[in-house]
């Protein structure tokens, strides 16, 4: 144990919750509507809690909420789940040559609240000097803190409004979708794995695949984009 | 589904979730992940997202709807725009959203 490690202070503390701000503000609205609409998808409060405290993956879980009400089985919801939130394994492993000196335990908590938002702020400051511990936990927890008040506000208004379609509260997810592929396009390559993707699993949805459209989609898709990459190589090379 | 079946896909989908969380913190300290998997890894984010989107905007009921009264199709438009110039979450869920609700209140759909 180094002593540099130690003490944690008030400081180190208020200076990361003052840098998880913007996460903050992002994760209680679109918390709450996932509290909302898995509620009208048939979870218990408990359950739609439990997800938010044991999953911890905002667009993973309105998918998941989605794929309960429309009556998908476990395991395909436990794959869906699996390939949406695979990203995070490039994410984990970004951060992880940072964080040697760090002990099993402490990994273990970083990560169990790593997400695409936190990701953003740790990749920032990582590399010119891994902030106090303080610090990293105090934005990890800031994040999935106000993510639990988001559900919790939501599973309450659940029972206010009954109906989501006026709110466009169902158009909260396709426009997530529409964030994220925006955030994580890098070149045209990326936008060509999009395209084809897409229109894949529209495709299999209408040749009857139901709800393994999104699994085959994506492992076809990624793959092909590694030929893709592959190809590109071998020319300019 | 009941509500401890739903549980118990809870916490599968936790497992699921966290092992790839994980287990690059654990193993890859000193090492990185193979190049090929990693060049896979890249490519997932954005063939699963829009693996998800096409279908919530060009289908509905399991048909293909492409037409004037698709509003999800057409708040798309003015949502990707926003996302292009902002690069948020926020700004463009909020853009799509609000554009949704006011099309369902105010235009003859």
């Amino acid at each position: 144990m180094t002593t540099g490690d130690q003490g944690s202070s008030l400081s180190d503390v208020s200076a990361g919750l003052t840098r998880a701000v913007p996460i903050i503000l992002g994760y209680v609205p679109i918390g709450l509507t996932y509290g909302v609409l898995a509620q009208k998808a048939g979870l218990s409060g408990l359950n739609v809690v439990l997800m938010s405290l044991l999953v911890y993956a905002g667009s993973s879980q309105l998918v998941a909420a989605g794929l309960f009400g429309s009556g998908a089985s476990a395991p395909s919801i436990v794959l869906t789940t699996f390939v949406v939130n695979l990203r995070h394994m490039l994410l984990s492993a970004a951060v992880a040559p940072y964080l040697k000196r760090w002990g099993r335990g402490e990994l273990a908590a970083f990560a169990y609240e790593l997400t695409d938002e936190t990701f953003a702020l740790h990749a920032a400051s990582f590399p010119s000097g891994v902030p106090p511990k303080g610090e990293v936990f105090a934005i990890n927890a800031a994040g999935q803190a106000s993510w639990l008040l988001g559900t919790g506000l939501g599973v309450a208004l659940g029972e206010v409004i009954r109906d989501v379609e006026p709110l466009g509260l169902d158009y909260v997810l396709p426009a997530m979708f529409i964030a994220l592929s925006v955030m994580q396009m890098e070149d045209m390559k990326g936008f060509a794995v999009a395209l084809f993707s897409g229109t894949l699993s529209v495709a299999l949805l209408l040749l009857g695949a139901g709800q393994w459209n999104v699994i085959l989609a994506t492992v076809i898709g990624a793959s092909t984009g590694v030929l893709l990459e592959l190809w590109t190589n071998n020319r300019s090379s | 589904m009941d509500q401890q079946q739903i549980f118990l896909t809870i916490l599968g989908m936790a497992a699921v979730t966290y092992l790839p969380r994980l287990l690059p913190t654990w193993l890859l300290s000193s090492r990185s992940l193979p190049r090929w998997l990693v060049t896979w890894l890249r490519f997932v984010p954005v063939a699963v997202l829009s693996a998800m989107l096409f279908p919530a905007l060009l289908t509905d009921g399991g048909q293909l709807h492409i037409a004037r009264d698709n509003l999800f199709l057409l708040a798309a438009l003015p949502t990707l725009a926003v996302a292009w110039k902002t690069r948020t979450l926020f700004g463009p869920v909020a853009t799509g959203v609000l554009l949704v609700a006011l099309a369902r209140r105010f235009l003859p759909l």
